[in-house]
């Protein structure tokens, strides 16, 4: 009897490191994931910091050519699928259940396996800087025959490393759909949900899709290299080409996939400081879904110059261009939202609207590549380099980090420091603005990418933006420091946390408990 | 409402979902082929003699400019070029040009050329009545040998179309002929 009571009483973590190692919560998982992320982002920021110092001056001062492409490839790996898309899985796992008003993951065991994973994964792939020959240094878009035919020999323990990767997020994909498809509280019915767990439902949906297809190319990069098969290279039949199509089949919905969720957390956001409901539910709703389709069908547009035929040129480049309707429904959407409204502005609101800003220039700069003889003029230079900077940085980041102030009170029941949380907002914004924008005008003016030294025209905006990489590289260390010192200490928070908030979330005591929604609310 | 159950449908037709959608991805290898194939993008060049009598009437009205190029792959030692590299025939005439090659190693090695056409759109109005690439070209120490190419441009060629670019690349295929190669070429020759 004793025993019973014991074991119905005992609600709260473990002790000790086996909370973190063995927990199935789908809170501490969030946690954990979160933490990795920020973990990889300082990782690949260094690496960030270090080919601008390079690049600060034309001619070679710090590093070798050939360690300089390690570091190109490495920081766009590490940002990709150890910075960006474990955050999302991370703000997945802390909010979705709470939003839908489900009491875990629907997986939770599975849960566990797909965040532990990631640092093993993570760790090989670091590793390979150590290795004789050095870690991979064909770009984070692997093309063969650079990563096959000529690939240093480190390329099998990255080729090991993205399986990882690659069944990690398809578990986290497959708990995620459960949880929303199956766990929602009674009278939760789809169009209800809150957008960001739509946003999520649609990239999980994308995940699925697409992981199992980079981890069919980079088998058959192991196949080529290893057992003598030919599918990319053209002596024995093959074709480099074919790397890019299936390559590109798979990393074109996985922008979206980096992006989607951002999508959701701004839609979450701007109505709660707007204190408006959100404009056109629906038509977000469609307009998601419609981008995640179109995302299928585009994929080529980053093949230009390959020698498509005319016909395919035309065709993926309507199609790019068809994508910028549904996004515009969403801008319009976002601002519409905002539209009299009354407005204020506190740090996760200034994220958002940055997102919005800043995200919309990037767009327009893909509208511009899309356009497909421009784009002869434009590809593989530093004008690439600005567009998915901009949509990635003050894109997905900027969302992550509104998501981050946004959740900090309901997750730790304090309220961070709102000054700081400022004065991180604007060196943010001052610095990723100096350094991507002028990449477009260096771009436009013909700087190839992927180069460790360039002509003496470019030196000026170069440095430029190596000031700002600067800038914007340390002033995360004051989110790192915010974020520790709101989870000791800090303005206790209610549960509504702000004024407008509005979701199943917020009717939870600030920090959330250990377990919320044993029984499921009443959704009206 | 029974959860667990839930689950378990929805996670076996994710999994499913996966296992397809890899088993996709080594599918679009095959599905290229066939889409360049059937539609005759990506100038891909069928590898079969055209009969001089299916040749069409010759089209004295315009001339077409032929490129030809030759291309070692990766680390083809061998000397591979044109005998004329731009030549001008009329749609309909039937040309003979040839292009030399020599065996630059001290050993014996097997070559195949394999042909490309820009733009693809003329790739199908080049008709070739006899060509190197359809042969293995084995070529002992030092060799060198004059490979013959008799072609024919199609007078259906579209009116825009006045340059056509005509590239052979030349692989190692020695590796994959072994056999062969160990018995000197005895039997290719």
């Amino acid at each position: 009897m004793n025993s019973t009571l014991a074991a119905t009483h005992h609600h709260g973590p473990a002790s000790g490191i086996g909370r973190w190692l063995f927990t199935t919560n789908h809170k501490d998982i969030g946690t954990l994931y979160l933490w990795f992320s920020f973990v990889m982002f300082l990782t690949g920021g260094c690496m960030a910091l270090l080919i601008r110092a390079e690049l600060f001056q034309p001619g070679l001062q710090l590093i070798q050519p050939d360690f300089f492409n390690q570091m190109t490839t490495m920081h766009g790996l590490i940002m990709v699928f150890g910075a960006v898309m474990p955050a999302f899985v991370g703000l997945a796992n802390w909010m979705v259940p709470m939003m839908v008003g489900a009491p875990d993951m629907a997986l939770p065991r599975m849960n566990n396996w797909s965040f532990w994973i990631l640092p093993f994964a993570f760790s090989m792939m670091l590793f390979t800087l150590f290795m004789e020959g050095g870690a991979p240094n064909f770009g984070w878009t692997f093309y063969a025959p650079l990563s096959t035919t000529y690939a240093p020999p480190s390329v099998t323990f990255f080729i090991f490393a993205v399986h990882m990767m690659g069944i990690s997020s398809i578990m986290g994909a497959i708990n995620i759909i459960a949880t929303i498809l199956n766990l929602r509280a009674p009278g939760m019915t789809m169009m209800k949900l809150p957008l960001f767990v739509w946003t999520w439902l649609i990239t999980a949906f994308l995940l699925i899709a697409v992981m199992p297809v980079l981890a069919g190319v980079v088998t058959m990069m192991l196949m080529d290299i290893h057992f003598g098969t030919s599918f990319f290279n053209a002596a024995g039949g093959g074709d480099p080409v074919l790397f890019q199509h299936v390559f590109w089949f798979f990393g074109h919905p996985e922008v979206y996939i980096m992006i989607l969720p951002a999508f959701g957390i701004v839609s979450e956001i701007i109505p709660t400081f707007a204190r408006k409901r959100l404009f056109g539910y629906a038509s977000m709703v469609y307009a998601t879904a419609s981008i995640a389709v179109l995302s299928f069908v585009v994929w080529a547009h980053h093949m230009f110059t390959v020698g498509l035929p005319l016909a395919g040129e035309l065709f993926f480049m309507f199609a790019t261009m068809l994508i910028a309707v549904p996004t515009g429904v969403k801008v319009f959407n976002w601002i519409a939202t905002m539209f009299r409204g009354s407005m204020t502005f506190e740090t996760p609101m200034l994220f958002a609207l940055a997102f919005v800003v800043l995200f919309t220039i990037g767009g327009f700069s893909g509208l511009m590549l899309a356009i497909a003889p421009v784009d002869f003029q434009y590809h593989d230079t530093y004008f690439v380099v600005a567009h998915f900077h901009y949509v990635l940085v003050p894109g997905a980041v900027f969302a992550i980090m509104a998501g981050a102030y946004y959740w900090l009170p309901k997750w730790c029941g304090n309220y961070y420091n709102e000054t700081m949380g400022k004065v991180h907002f604007w060196c943010s914004f001052i610095g990723v603005n100096i350094t991507f924008f002028p990449m477009h005008f260096i771009g436009l003016a013909g700087m190839p990418r992927r180069i460790p030294d360039y002509a003496l025209q470019f030196a000026d905006f170069n440095a430029v933006a190596t000031v700002g990489a600067f800038i914007f590289g340390f002033s995360q260390l004051i989110f790192l420091y915010n974020v520790i010192s709101c989870i000791r200490k800090g303005k206790q928070a209610s549960a509504e946390v702000w004024e407008g908030s509005h979701g199943l979330e917020w009717t939870l005591p600030s920090p959330a408990p250990y377990h919320s929604f044993s029984e499921p609310p009443q959704v009206k | 409402m029974n959860s667990p159950n839930k689950h378990k449908r929805t996670v076996t037709t994710l999994l499913l979902g996966c296992v397809l959608m890899f088993g996709f991805g080594f599918a679009l290898v095959p599905l290229y082929d066939v889409f360049c194939r059937v539609t005759g993008l990506n100038g891909k060049v069928e590898l079969v003699p055209v009969h001089p009598d299916k040749l069409g009437q010759v089209d004295k009205t315009r001339q077409v400019k032929l490129q030809l190029v030759a291309v070692n792959n990766e680390t083809m030692p061998w000397r591979f070029k044109p005998e004329k590299s731009i030549v001008e025939l009329s749609p309909g005439e039937m040309y003979q040009t040839a292009y030399i090659a020599r065996n630059l190693t001290s050993g014996f090695m097997i070559a195949q050329a394999v042909p490309s056409v820009s733009p693809s759109e003329a790739a199908p109005f080049l008709n070739k009545i006899n060509c190197f690439c359809f042969e293995r070209q084995p070529l002992l120490a030092m060799e060198e040998k004059t490979m013959p190419l008799v072609l024919s441009v199609d007078p259906e060629l579209p009116e825009h179309i006045h340059t056509i670019t005509l590239s052979y690349t030349l692989f190692d295929i020695t590796p994959e002929n072994e056999q062969v190669a160990a018995l000197g070429g005895g039997s290719l020759r």
